[in-house]
């Protein structure tokens, strides 16, 4: 693997990012947070993960921030995803698999529509 | 747990929690030996002597949210059920090591699945810890460091979509290309 011209690769990308940023509007950002407990990733929360950063890089979707979280005591709700969006209170879905992170993707971090049938109330 | 790699995730999110700033992970494939090896070494707070015999046993964990902890106990058990080892050592303030070995071509000897994506969701989920992985199989080895990436980015967060695409096709295509080696030397 040739490092140095990856980096180089890398500042392009980075330029490239900038550049369409400056371009977007700053609204609408939104947190992601997926559960990556021993419960989460024994119940699939990699590729609920997986299914989240695909489809922010399918949708080319700006201004999304993705982390994890540990078990927070819901481990029969795994896998779990939180939202939080601007300045809105945070959602906690549960039994995440990707078709639905997908789903909660455009429905919710997009549109703006709570996907209700998989929130988990806490 | 099916894969190899959602083990390494489930260790390697036990770093994060010891709150690690630098955490490696190796893997090595080693045919000649017939032998498959994965250490995962961290910064954080480490443990005590106590807290680390009590470490293995299924009924310990750090969480507060419940009693129980499981991580570490199946990963030792995988590693002994395929003729392997399983070691943890550990210093207060110094950090943590776990090592475990495989025999490579053991009947149980769980697949590696997608270290790809256990590696991508390490690294954008934890933006902040600087991460290595090292994949090696016989002679290619696929190595990554974050730092270089990150001070590189300088600021542009790695869920960004053209960054992503790059990082992805970065590990995919790394990863993929000395496991395709290896495949050809296969008889």
């Amino acid at each position: 693997m040739n490092k140095i011209k990856s980096l180089d690769d890398l500042k392009r990308v980075r330029e490239e990012a900038l550049e369409k940023r400056s371009k977007t509007t700053v609204t609408g950002k939104a947190h992601i947070i997926v559960g990556m407990g021993t419960c989460g990733i024994a119940a699939g929360a990699r590729e609920t993960m997986k299914a989240v950063l695909d489809t922010i890089e399918a949708e080319k979707m700006e201004g999304i921030l993705v982390t994890q979280t540990g078990c927070i005591g819901l481990c029969e709700q795994e896998p779990i995803l939180q939202v939080v969006r601007g300045d809105e209170e945070q959602v906690t879905y549960g039994k995440v698999n990707p078709d639905v992170a997908k789903r909660i993707l455009k429905e919710h971090v997009v549109e703006g529509k709570v996907v209700k049938e998989f929130v988990v109330n806490l | 747990m099916k894969e190899l790699s959602l083990h390494i995730l489930d260790i390697a999110e036990n770093s994060v929690s010891a709150n690690a700033k630098t955490v490696s992970i190796e893997v090595e494939e080693d045919s000649q030996n017939n032998l498959l090896t994965i250490i995962i070494t961290d910064d954080g707070k480490g443990m005590d002597a106590e807290m680390l015999a009590r470490v293995t046993d299924p009924f310990t964990t750090t969480r507060t949210t419940r009693k129980v902890g499981l991580g570490i106990p199946f990963f030792k058990e995988a590693a002994e059920a395929c003729n392997g080892h399983f070691a943890i050592a550990s210093t207060p303030g110094r950090g943590t090591r776990v090592e475990a070995s495989f025999q490579r071509d053991h009947i149980d000897r769980m697949p590696m699945g997608s270290i790809q994506t256990t590696f991508l969701d390490l690294l954008v989920g934890f933006p902040d810890i600087h991460w290595k992985f090292k994949y090696r199989i016989d002679e290619e080895e696929f190595d990554f460091d974050s730092e270089p990436v990150r001070k590189t980015l300088d600021g542009i967060p790695y869920s960004d979509p053209t960054v992503l695409k790059y990082l992805k096709d970065e590990i995919d295509f790394g990863i993929q290309k000395i496991q395709s080696v290896h495949k050809q030397e296969m008889p």
